[in-house]
């Protein structure tokens, strides 16, 4: 029987693939035919080059190594781009980059103001990350988020009911549908929250002779208590159904089985269309966590299409990645051919969008082969990063540092998408254009010195290598002539026409956006 | 009531004061970036006292019984070896030994002795005494620098290239944040060292690329940089163009000259101390004198758990020569009137040493009851508020809490402490707490106002 299953699962996954091109076609089909009513005409098809670039940063926050794009840009094969995404999302750096990503949403900090603690948000981190790596499916991944009870060091999952900065059974149910439901519920009809809130009147947290240790339970006692006062069978789910709750019931369940149903239009939407601003930098429906019926979605018809097949795909994150990265859309150029101001928010165009703070250090990083120093003195004990660790792979956003605050990182502090500010302001580009800090990097930087003052090397070969690596593409003749010319300066000869050419690909907006 | 007018009639007086002073950049301002909640109708700048701040932040919490508030009668496991506190120019005031120049400029200063706040972890003391608040609420509220910088900032007219609210030299970290308000009031640290010789201001100074190679290499990143040529017009790479422009008449104009010590006076510089402390305290009359609404100086290392008394003696000559000789010199340049000088730490330390191993005479965490010092901008100078116990463990008079301490300084800054808070989501938020808000008070420091 389990074998059966199995060959059925094999044969699944099969035709799941042959799915996905239709998947993606459809959703082109569906796309084209809103811009052409719109009269909104759709950008080109990317280059390789960019291509490349845009996949390995949107995919897993890192960029391509030189070898990695130069292998890729010569390869003759027509479906390289589709080998790459599959290739892409089997990578380590999938699972730290997706894992940074819902620890924002889920505030994992072990300081003030949520204060996780250290070891909670060890604990948490990892779960998420393994979650993430196995392609956990996202129903299972939500309901164990919100009906697991016990120590969260045992059971990290518990630590969504820690993870907030009130406990108060309303702020929970405004965290959930913060979450889950992509819903800001200081929108909502009061009756609505109110309802919601009764799933969340019987935890109890309680602490362990273990430092730091709180079991997360269901509190029978408490249950009772208001059973007694009569308010018990006041649930009501936001789409008004009622649920009658017993006070034996940890009645998280009823909500969690409420909020998991296919049919329930909050849950598989809210995922969709963040996952797809994820992607594109924006929402089809924006800002992607407030929903709600006067925002309305750009592409109504590719949000239903996209929730079909996650649900039919049985949750299947990747498989959602698959389909919107393999799509026409979203491989077109970042450049739109006319100046419609529709053309971006009806994805005419991809977007373009400054690096992540941490994205941005580690490219850096990985440029110039230095690295950054991360520890945290508060709270007890002292944590302190091994130097090799990239920053993605932070687990605590207490953790941090002048660049990555200097660079809009999110605090954490509410698990909104706009903690993030990818906004340039002055002190950013005063620090890349001029800071000891990047220029160290630069002019220290073994592994450039090795590049750079290579003996028999012409400069030509060298430009292309500092090209391929930081802008994962190979120099135009024009700019290797502008290399040149720029290197018979009077106070830019030699190698440092190439330290130079080094620190102004890395202050391109070419590098610092995503395009 | 505040009116609106209030603040319009602030603004020049800022300008003018930068024009005086030739720190107005020709374009707006550095280090904003466009985020920003602008100041709501109905609140206002009053007439003030004071027009900068510059905070003396004892990162790690100095002892109140080393400094300020010193107990030989209390004995030994209690003052140590500090038993002969020295007399003051004031009658009656008495400080460590080890601060005969501060003893000197006691007329201008006044001690609070009776902060309490009862909180012993850095972090949640450090919110407290910055912002005022409790730790742990639904908003994290902004520091008051960043309460400073929104008032008397880019909002009422400030035009500086040099942003409104600096650190010297070392970010704060979250204790320095912004928080609701948003990044455009978040500090501008410095890094580099002002004592070294040539003091690199982050950004602004980078040794080892001279002007001509700064200039080259601007043409460079303009012929190479093809997207920002494919997309123009784009509104965020426009945004980035303009953030260049402004970082590039910092790199290569002149207003990074009130970082550059070489013109000031060689016996000045070593009274101030030849130190990373004494050289801050420095850079930041200068920053006052052209018009800095707020000024924090990074002073850390007071965190003694351990052998306590040892690092006082080094620490002690530091603070006073430093602090002594800005209360001095900014007497003397008229500038001690307009800017309030605010010396202390999140809290104090452990009244009772720890003489055991392996503390070795260390000294705690200490919320109770700990002291901070105040000084010019309209404050008096000569006074002692409220006072501990025998042995410095409890508040014996007048306590005084971070948010009274607070407020006074916004009122003196002619903020209306009781006014209001641009928050992004529309809810009231006032610039103090207030009592309903679960908050003990004790009132403003009237006594000293």
């Amino acid at each position: 029987m389990k074998r059966l299953l199995l060959v059925a699962a094999a044969i699944l996954s099969i035709t799941r693939v042959d799915a996905d091109t239709t998947g993606s076609d459809a959703l082109d089909a569906t796309v084209l035919r809103r811009l052409k009513k719109l009269d909104i005409q759709p950008a080109e098809r990317c280059s390789d080059a960019v291509f490349v670039r845009r996949v390995y940063l949107d995919v897993i926050g890192t960029l391509p190594a030189p070898e990695e794009a130069r292998k890729f840009l010569l390869d003759k094969n027509p479906n390289k781009r589709r080998a790459l995404i599959d290739r892409l999302l089997e990578r380590e750096e999938y699972a730290d980059f997706w894992s940074l990503k819902w620890c924002d949403l889920l505030r994992v900090k072990a300081e003030f103001p949520i204060n996780l603690w250290p070891n909670a948000v060890q604990a948490y981190h990892r779960w998420v990350r393994t979650s993430i790596k196995e392609n956990l499916p996202y129903d299972r991944f939500v309901r164990e988020l919100l009906t697991e009870s016990g120590s969260n060091f045992r059971v990290p999952q518990v630590n969504f009911y820690r993870g907030m900065q009130s406990r108060k059974p309303e702020d929970i149910a405004r965290t959930v549908a913060l979450t889950f439901m992509g819903a800001r519920a200081d929108k909502w009809p009061e009756e609505r929250l109110q309802g919601m809130t009764a799933f969340f009147t019987h935890l109890g947290y309680k602490g362990t002779q273990e430092w730091k240790e709180q079991v997360v339970f269901f509190d029978s006692v408490r249950a009772a208590e208001i059973a007694a006062t009569g308010t018990l069978g006041r649930a009501v789910c936001p789409d008004g159904t009622r649920v009658k709750l017993s006070p034996e019931q940890d009645p998280r369940r009823d909500f969690a089985d409420w909020l998991i149903r296919p049919d329930n239009p909050w849950f598989a939407q809210n995922i969709v269309n963040r996952v797809w601003s994820w992607l594109f930098g924006r929402g089809i429906i924006h800002e992607p966590d407030d929903i709600r019926p006067d925002n309305p979605p750009r592409h109504p018809e590719v949000l239903k299409l996209l929730q079909k097949e996650l649900v039919a795909s049985g949750y299947d994150i990747k498989q959602l990645f698959r389909l919107i990265l393999n799509s026409a859309t979203y491989q077109r150029s970042s450049i739109p051919p006319t100046d419609n101001p529709d053309s971006e928010p009806y994805f005419a165009h991809y977007p373009i969008r400054r690096l992540e703070a941490e994205v941005l250090i580690d490219a850096l990083n990985e440029i110039t082969g230095t690295t950054e120093q991360y520890s945290s003195y508060i709270p007890e004990p002292f944590t302190f990063i091994p130097e090799d660790r990239r920053t993605i792979t932070l687990a605590d956003g207490s953790i941090t540092s002048p660049f990555l605050e200097m660079f809009g990182r999110p605090p954490r502090d509410t698990g909104l998408e706009s903690e993030r500010n990818n906004t340039p302001s002055d002190a950013q580009r005063l620090h890349l254009l001029n800071s000891s800090h990047i220029h160290h990097k630069i002019v220290d930087s073994k592994k450039l010195q090795k590049l750079i003052s290579s003996p028999g090397k012409s400069q030509r070969r060298i430009a292309t290598e500092l090209y391929l690596t930081i802008l994962s593409r190979f120099p135009t003749e024009k700019e290797i002539a502008t290399v040149e010319t720029y290197s018979q300066g009077k106070e830019t000869k030699g190698t440092k026409a190439l330290i130079d050419l080094t620190w102004a690909l890395v202050n391109s907006s070419e590098f610092l956006y995503r395009h | 009531m505040n009116t609106h007018n209030d603040s319009i009639l602030q603004a020049p007086i800022t300008r003018r004061a930068m024009l005086r002073t030739g720190l107005c950049g020709s374009v707006g301002v550095l280090l904003a970036d466009g985020i920003h909640a602008a100041l709501p109708a109905g609140t206002a700048v009053k007439p003030a006292k004071a027009k900068s701040v510059i905070q003396i932040w004892m990162w790690g919490g100095p002892p109140h019984l080393d400094t300020f508030d010193p107990k030989p009668e209390a004995g030994y496991d209690y003052c140590g070896p500090f038993d002969s506190p020295i007399a003051t120019n004031v009658d009656g005031i008495r400080i460590n030994e080890l601060l005969p120049i501060l003893a000197q400029q006691a007329d201008k200063y006044s001690i609070i002795r009776s902060m309490t706040h009862g909180i012993n972890g850095h972090e949640t003391a450090a919110y407290m005494t910055q912002t005022g608040r409790k730790a742990g609420g639904k908003l994290v509220y902004p520091s008051v620098g960043a309460v400073v910088s929104l008032f008397k900032g880019y909002d009422a007219g400030f035009e500086g290239l040099i942003p409104p609210y600096i650190v010297l030299t070392r970010p704060q970290g979250r204790f320095s944040e912004a928080g609701f308000l948003g990044s455009r009031y978040k500090p501008f640290a410095t890094g580099g060292d002002p004592a070294r010789p040539i003091f690199v201001v982050e950004g602004i100074a980078l040794p080892g690329v001279s002007k001509e190679r700064q200039k080259a290499r601007r043409g460079l990143l303009g012929d190479l940089d093809a997207l920002r040529r494919e997309r123009k017009g784009d509104p965020q790479l426009d945004a980035l163009s303009r953030c260049e422009e402004k970082a590039y008449e910092l790199i290569l104009g002149d207003a990074g000259k009130v970082f550059d010590l070489s013109d000031e006076d060689e016996v000045l510089r070593d009274e101030y101390g030849r130190n990373t402390f004494g050289q801050s305290c420095l850079v930041a009359r200068r920053l006052v004198e052209e018009g800095m609404p707020y000024v924090t100086i990074n002073y850390g290392g007071w965190d003694t758990h351990k052998e306590n008394f040892e690092a006082m003696r080094r620490k002690l000559p530091q603070l006073d020569a430093g602090m002594g000789t800005l209360l001095r010199d900014l007497s003397d340049r008229g500038l001690l009137d307009s800017t309030i000088v605010w010396w202390g730490g999140e809290f104090g330390r452990g009244p009772k040493v720890d003489w055991g191993s392996p503390w070795n005479g260390g000294r705690n965490h200490y919320g109770a009851v700990f002291s901070s010092v105040l000084a010019g901008g309209g404050f008096k100078g000569g006074q002692v508020v409220g006072a501990s116990d025998a042995k410095g463990e409890q508040v014996a008079d007048r306590p005084v809490y971070p948010c009274d301490l607070i407020g006074s300084i916004y009122a003196q800054l002619g903020i209306d402490p009781d006014g209001t808070l641009p928050h992004p989501q529309g809810k009231t938020v006032h610039i103090t707490p207030r009592a309903d808000d679960g908050y003990k008070m004790a009132g403003r420091l009237t006594e000293i106002m």
